[in-house]
C-alpha cells in the first residue's frame, strides 16, 4: 500500500472513531446516563481530523463546546472523553468539565468552551504565548459561524493581525448557529471575508474531502509557523444532528439533511481508500477496531467510580 | 531607617523585581509604556525591560484580557494594566468565565495566573464613568482573588505574591495611593494573600477599611482617641480571600464593627463582611454593624456634590461612635472638616 493509502486511511480511522464515538455517547443520553449538554459533531469530522492531522504535538487547540471531535483527533483517549461526559472521575477533567469542556493540557488540548466566541481572545494567548517565547508553536481556533458575529472575534482577529500571531482561525460552517440560518445572523455569506478588515490572509472550502481540509490548513499552519501570521479559514460543513441533543432540527427539512448526508466526509473518504486499492477486508478491519474501542470507553465511563465530594472545592483556593 | 518611597514606586519595583525573576511575567496595558506610565507605576519597568516586555495595547480590553489569560495558560505571567477599574466591566467575560474557571474546569491541570491591575478614579470631573469601585463585582467569582493594598510596603509585597501564585488575581488601586510614601524595603519579599494587617491596634471597636478608606480610618481613629474610644484599624487587603479570622478575631475583642469600603454599601464588601461576622458572631456583637460606603448612585460630576457623595474620616467617626452608643452630631458631621481631610485634586490622569 502507498503513503498516501495509508495517510488517508489513518485520517479515515479518526473520522469513524469521532462518530461512532458521539453516536455511542447518543445512545447513552437518551438512556439518561448522561447529562446537561451534548454537541454532536457528526458530519462534520473532516474539519477537525484534516485540520489537526497538519499540527505538532507541542502546537494549541482550543475549540467550542462541541469538542468531542477535536479531542479524539489530538489524540485524547475515548476512555477519559466517554468518562468526562458520563461525569465520572476518570474522565479528563475529573468530571468537572464535562462535555463541553474537554482539557488536556499535555497534548495542549486548551478546552472547549461555553461562551460563543469568548474563547477566541484565549487562542490568540496562546498563539501570543508562542510568539513571545519562540518556541515555534502554532494556535489552532474552532468557533462556529454563529460566532462570527460577536465583539470578542473582532476584536482579536485585530489583534492577532496587529501583533502577526501564529494564530490559524476556522470558522466551522454548518449554517446554522444553533437554529437560526447564517443569512440571518451575517451581511455576508462568506464569514472569511472578515479577514479583509484585519489585513489578514483568508482562505474558504467545503469540507468534505478530509485531505483537502488537510492540505489547506496546512498551508495556514505554515505560514503561521514560517511566517508568525494568522489566517481565517471558512470551513464550510454540516451537522446532521440537532444544535444539542435537546434540539429536533425543526428549523431545516429532512430533505435537506438527508441530501447533504450523501456528500459524507467518511462516505468520501472511503471511496478513494478503494480508489487507492482499499478492499473490504480493510475497512472491516476498522469498523471492528473503532466497536471494540467504542465498547471499551463506554464499559469504562460505565464502570467508573464517580468523583468524591472533595473535589468540590480541591481546585480552588479557601 | 528603612527607605521611604511611594506607593506607585513601589508597584514598579515589585514589577521589575519579579520581571527579573521570572522570564515569563511581561507588561501590557493601554498607556504603560509611556512617559506618564500608569501614575509612574510601569515607568521603571519600561525603562529597565524595553517594549519587549512592557507594551502598549490597542483599545481592546476584552481581547488583550482574553489573550493574556491564554497566554497564562500557556506558561506566561502576563500583567496587565486597565488605567480605569471601569473597563473591568468590559472584561467581566474574560475574567469570570474564563480566568476563574479555566483551572477548575480543567480538574486542576492548568493555571491561568494572569494579575490584573485596576484603577479606582476619584476627582473632580472623574464623574460616572470612571471613578467606581468594583471590587465586589470581581471578588463575587470563585476562582478570582481580589487585592486592594494601601500602602506602599503592600503594594510591593502584594503584587509580587500576585505575580508568583498560582491564581488570577485583581488588583484594585485606588489613584489616590499612588503619591503615599511609607517604608519599602529594597529586596525581594512577599505579603501574603488573605491576610489583614492591624494597621492600628483598639480595644473599643473594630473598623475594617479597605484601600483609600485606611487613610480616613486612621484619621478617624485619632479623633475617637481623642473621645476615649480606642479604635482598632485594620487593612482588609486582601477582599477575596479576605482575612475572617483575622477580622473576628478583633470583633471578639471589641464587640463592635464598622466596615469602611471604598464602593457601594449596597451588595458590596461590606455587605459580605457584616454578614459573615453576624453569622460567626452575633452573640458576641454589642452593637449592630455599621457601614461607610457610597451611597446607592452613580458618581456625580460636581465638586460639591462629590464632596457630599463620598465618605470620609467624618462618617466612620459618625458609625464607629454609633456603634458606641455615645453618637454625636456636633462631632461627626463637619462636611468642613471632612473636605479639608480629602486630598485635592492633581490634574486629570
Amino acid at each position: 500500500m502507498t503513503n498516501q493509502h495509508d495517510a488517508l486511511l489513518d485520517l479515515y480511522r479518526q473520522m469513524v472513531l469521532i462518530r461512532r464515538f458521539e453516536e455511542a455517547a447518543a445512545k447513552a443520553y437518551s438512556q439518561g446516563k448522561i447529562g446537561g449538554f451534548l454537541h454532536l459533531y457528526i458530519g462534520q469530522e473532516a474539519s477537525a481530523v484534516g485540520a489537526l492531522s497538519t499540527l505538532t504535538r507541542d502546537d494549541y487547540v482550543v475549540g467550542t463546546y462541541r469538542d468531542h471531535g477535536l479531542a479524539l483527533a489530538r489524540g485524547m483517549s475515548a476512555r477519559s472523553c466517554m468518562a468526562e461526559i458520563y461525569g465520572k472521575v476518570t474522565g479528563c477533567s475529573q468530571g468537572l468539565g464535562g462535555s463541553m469542556h474537554f482539557f488536556d493540557a499535555e497534548r495542549r488540548m486548551m478546552g472547549g468552551y461555553g461562551i460563543v466566541g469568548g474563547h477566541v481572545p484565549l487562542a490568540a494567548g496562546c498563539a501570543f504565548a508562542a510568539k513571545y517565547r519562540g518556541s515555534g508553536e502554532v494556535a489552532l481556533c474552532f468557533l462556529g459561524e454563529g460566532a462570527v458575529s460577536i465583539g470578542d472575534f473582532h476584536e482579536a482577529m485585530s489583534l492577532a493581525a496587529l501583533w502577526k500571531l501564529p494564530l490559524v482561525t476556522i470558522v466551522e460552517n454548518n449554517e446554522y448557529s444553533m437554529g437560526t440560518p447564517l443569512s440571518r445572523t451575517m451581511s455576508v455569506a462568506d464569514s472569511s471575508t472578515k479577514a479583509l478588515a484585519y489585513n489578514m490572509a483568508r482562505d474558504r472550502f467545503e469540507a468534505k474531502d478530509v485531505l483537502v481540509v488537510r492540505e489547506r490548513i496546512g498551508a495556514a499552519v505554515e505560514r503561521a509557523r514560517r511566517e508568525s501570521l494568522p489566517t481565517l479559514i471558512e470551513v464550510q460543513t454540516y451537522r446532521y444532528r440537532g444544535h444539542s441533543m435537546s434540539d429536533p432540527g425543526k428549523y431545516r427539512t429532512a430533505d435537506e439533511v438527508e441530501a447533504r448526508k450523501k456528500d459524507d466526509c467518511i462516505a468520501n473518504a472511503e471511496r478513494s481508500l478503494r480508489a487507492l486499492g482499499a478492499g473490504d477486508d480493510v475497512f472491516a478491519r476498522v469498523d471492528q477496531e473503532i466497536e471494540a474501542a467504542v465498547d471499551d470507553a463506554v464499559r469504562f465511563a460505565d464502570e467508573s467510580a464517580e468523583p468524591g465530594e472533595e473535589l468540590i472545592e480541591a481546585y480552588t483556593y479557601a | 531607617m528603612a527607605r521611604v518611597i511611594a506607593y506607585s514606586d513601589a508597584l514598579g519595583e515589585a514589577t521589575v523585581q519579579a520581571m527579573e525573576r521570572d522570564p515569563s511575567v511581561f507588561v501590557m496595558g493601554v498607556g504603560v509604556d509611556d512617559p506618564g506610565g500608569i501614575f509612574g507605576s510601569t515607568r521603571a519597568p519600561y525603562l529597565r525591560f524595553g517594549d519587549a516586555r512592557v507594551f502598549d495595547t490597542p483599545i481592546s480590553e476584552p481581547s488583550i484580557t482574553g489573550m493574556a489569560i491564554g497566554a497564562a495558560a500557556s506558561g506566561m505571567r502576563p500583567l496587565m494594566v486597565h488605567a480605569r477599574n471601569d473597563f473591568l466591566l468590559l472584561v467581566l467575560d474574560q475574567l469570570a468565565n474564563h480566568a476563574a474557571k479555566w483551572s477548575y474546569m480543567a480538574g486542576g491541570r492548568l493555571k491561568t495566573p494572569i494579575v490584573v491591575r485596576a484603577i479606582i478614579g476619584r476627582g473632580w470631573g472623574q464623574a460616572a464613568q470612571h471613578s467606581q469601585s468594583l471590587q465586589a463585582v470581581v471578588a463575587h467569582f470563585p476562582g478570582l482573588q481580589v487585592i486592594m493594598p494601601s500602602t506602599p510596603y503592600d503594594a510591593k509585597g502584594m503584587l509580587l505574591s500576585a505575580l508568583s501564585g498560582d491564581w488570577p488575581v485583581v488588583c484594585i488601586e485606588h489613584r489616590w495611593s499612588y503619591g503615599i510614601t511609607g517604608e519599602v524595603p529594597e529586596g525581594y519579599y512577599t505579603v501574603p494573600i488573605g491576610e489583614a494587617r492591624v494597621a492600628r491596634p483598639g480595644r473599643d471597636v473594630t473598623i475594617v477599611a479597605i484601600s483609600q478608606m485606611v487613610n480616613e480610618a486612621m484619621k478617624a481613629a485619632t479623633v475617637l482617641a481623642a473621645q476615649g474610644v480606642e479604635a482598632e484599624v485594620i487593612d482588609l487587603r486582601s477582599i477575596r480571600p479576605w482575612d475572617v479570622e483575622g477580622v473576628c478575631a478583633s470583633v471578639r475583642r471589641t464587640g463592635r464593627l464598622v466596615i469602611a469600603d471604598t464602593g457601594w454599601t449596597t451588595f458590596g464588601v461590606s455587605a459580605e463582611i457584616s454578614a459573615r461576622v453576624s453569622e460567626t458572631l452575633f452573640r458576641e456583637l454589642k452593637a449592630p454593624v455599621k457601614r461607610v460606603g457610597l451611597p446607592a448612585v452613580p458618581t456625580p460630576c460636581a465638586p460639591v456634590l462629590e464632596r457630599a457623595y463620598y465618605p470620609g474620616a467624618d462618617d466612620v467617626v459618625r458609625a464607629a461612635l454609633a456603634t458606641m452608643e455615645t453618637g454625636d452630631a456636633a462631632v461627626a458631621s463637619d462636611s468642613d472638616a471632612a473636605a479639608r481631610l480629602h486630598k485635592p485634586f492633581h490634574g486629570p490622569f
